[in-house]
């Protein structure tokens, strides 16, 4: 069956407006993609017949609603392979993912020890490990990168040592679209002994990933980048990991036992849980996996590789078009500079011609640093996206540039 | 010399002839693009206004009762809005600047159009300038 773009679009109502009277191109979905129908209808079928606080209730709503959060986890489970449902975790999103576990381990990383990132993270996954090797002394190390964007693998022996506790790595850049030769750093990891963490903020709406092919210890996702609601994320995490860890929150929800002076945690996913979940995100989020997985993700794959291409050939045709970050391997992200032009200005033209892209350093300062920039505009693509509206994204950005210079 | 109400005035009829948001901003990058760039040795972090998006630096100096505006920025639209606000504070009586109202700026319609992180922008600019004119001022 073909590609259907036109009836994919017409289940996002968002797409459907003039921006400063032109039609919308929304190029940001590195930041957020919008929502479809049938998210949108699932979070008020909710509101509308099954409201309820979830597992304590023996009331029916609560029931309901208990169970269609679990069916989520377990369909979750299914989409990235994991063995159990109780490996996974309902956490606010990435950064709570990895805070989580940066949290936990500082109970158990001592100062001769190193955690191993690269050079091409998201501040989220770079900050909570400078948090945990302040707490622990231990080193912060990471895997360079070339002047492509691409991680570099020589030398790895000599980074990723006996003494590294953990390697945490994205699987696709966000500001650049790199994709992450994963097999290959979990190898050297995997060999040492290290525990592993993939961020899968960029890959969950591009790639299909199988937590046990890759033998990854621990592996999150975005649900809002994945079509689903805000304020949700997924923790994934090996069993016998997950029970090594204290947990990072205390509350309800999380518990066995309390007494005043002393309380028994409860045992997975319920421990790391603390509190009410956001059952309506969860339920969004499981409407929007079924939604990926009914267009089937190696069909949107396609779909954007082919949006990238026609978006890269297409702009480098505009003098001084510059892209930042040309590695081989690339997932859905066209990160640029126009010489003679400042990204900001970029931005406010193409907003006014009815084109949202982000700009700036896109939460990756050291990525900008070593590009010696200050920032990029960043146009990002989505299973919605289509060259009709390249096209018109193009036209806006030879105005902008015509204009600035 | 005209004073802070008429050049207030010249800008809102320049911006007059302009229906399309395109064409305004076109207007702005022109101004940004006129602003004599602030020789790259005045460009220090001291200068730099805190709360923008992009770079703004802002050189003040004291002209007798007067106060004299340089700035530059690295992005050309911020540059451009702060070149209007050159347009109507240069050297102008620092007492004046410290208590002006700059209606200009709804008047054009800047301060709805502005994102509000932009916003914020514009008006750090604006605190930062009256600010100098009330040291001068003192």
């Amino acid at each position: 069956m073909s590609y259907d773009v036109q009836s994919i679009r017409q289940q996002f109502p968002i797409l459907n407006q003039q921006i400063h009277g032109r039609p919308l191109v929304y190029l940001d979905n590195a930041a957020t993609a919008q929502k479809p129908m049938a998210v949108i209808d699932a979070i008020s079928d909710y509101y509308m017949n099954y409201n309820a606080n979830v597992h304590r209730g023996v009331h029916t709503l609560s029931q309901r609603a208990t169970d269609a959060m679990e069916a989520v986890r377990e369909d979750v489970r299914v989409h990235i392979n994991a063995a159990e449902t109780a490996e996974i975790i309902f956490t606010r999103g990435i950064t709570d993912s990895i805070n989580t576990i940066a949290f936990g381990m500082g109970a158990l990383v001592g100062k001769e020890q190193n955690i191993v990132i690269t050079a091409v993270e998201h501040h989220s996954n770079i900050v909570p490990w400078q948090m945990l090797c302040q707490r622990t002394g231990a080193e912060l190390r990471h895997l360079p990168m070339n002047q492509h964007g691409e991680v570099v693998l020589d030398g790895i022996e000599d980074i990723i040592d006996e003494h590294t506790a953990l390697v945490a790595f994205n699987h696709i850049s966000n500001a650049l679209g790199t994709i992450n030769p994963v097999e290959a750093i979990l190898e050297r990891a995997q060999k040492v002994g290290a525990w592993t963490l993939v961020d899968g903020a960029q890959s969950g709406p591009h790639a299909k990933v199988d937590v046990r092919a890759w033998d990854v210890d621990f592996f999150t996702l975005s649900s809002h980048k994945m079509y689903g609601p805000t304020g949700l994320g997924v923790l994934y995490g090996k069993r016998e990991k997950l029970e090594a860890l204290p947990p990072y929150q205390g509350g309800g929800e999380m518990i066995a036992t309390v007494t005043l002076e002393e309380s028994t945690y409860a045992g997975l996913p319920h421990k790391f849980e603390a509190g009410t979940p956001h059952i309506e995100g969860i339920i969004g989020f499981g409407a929007a996996l079924k939604y990926i997985n009914e267009i089937g993700i190696e069909a949107i794959a396609a779909h954007e590789k082919e949006l990238l291409e026609y978006a890269t050939q297409e702009c480098s045709k505009i003098e001084g078009f510059r892209v930042i970050g040309d590695a081989k391997n690339k997932a859905s992200v066209l990160s640029f500079i126009v010489d003679g032009t400042h990204p900001y200005d970029l931005g406010v033209l193409l907003d006014q011609q009815g084109v949202a892209v982000r700009t700036g350093q896109h939460c990756t300062q050291p990525i900008m640093d070593a590009f010696c920039i200050d920032g990029t505009a960043r146009a990002s693509f989505a299973m919605y996206n289509t060259k009709e509206e390249i096209d018109l994204f193009k036209a806006a950005l030879e105005k902008a540039v015509t204009m600035l210079r | 010399m005209a004073t802070i109400k008429e050049r207030q005035d010249v800008l809102v009829e320049e911006f007059e002839f302009f229906d399309e948001w395109m064409d305004k901003y076109n207007h702005i990058i022109e101004m940004g693009k006129s602003l004599d760039a602030l020789p790259e040795e005045k460009k220090n972090d001291d200068l730099l206004v805190q709360g923008c998006q992009s770079k703004v630096w802002l050189h003040a100096e004291k002209n007798g009762e007067n106060v004299r505006f340089q700035a530059d920025a690295d992005a050309i639209i911020a540059k451009g809005i702060v070149a209007m606000l050159i347009d109507v504070f240069d050297n102008q009586p620092a007492k004046e600047v410290a208590a002006a109202d700059l209606r200009f700026l709804e008047e054009i319609g800047l301060k709805d159009h502005l994102s509000p992180t932009r916003a914020n922008g514009l008006m750090s600019m604006i605190k930062q300038m009256k600010f100098y004119a009330l040291a001068f001022a003192g």
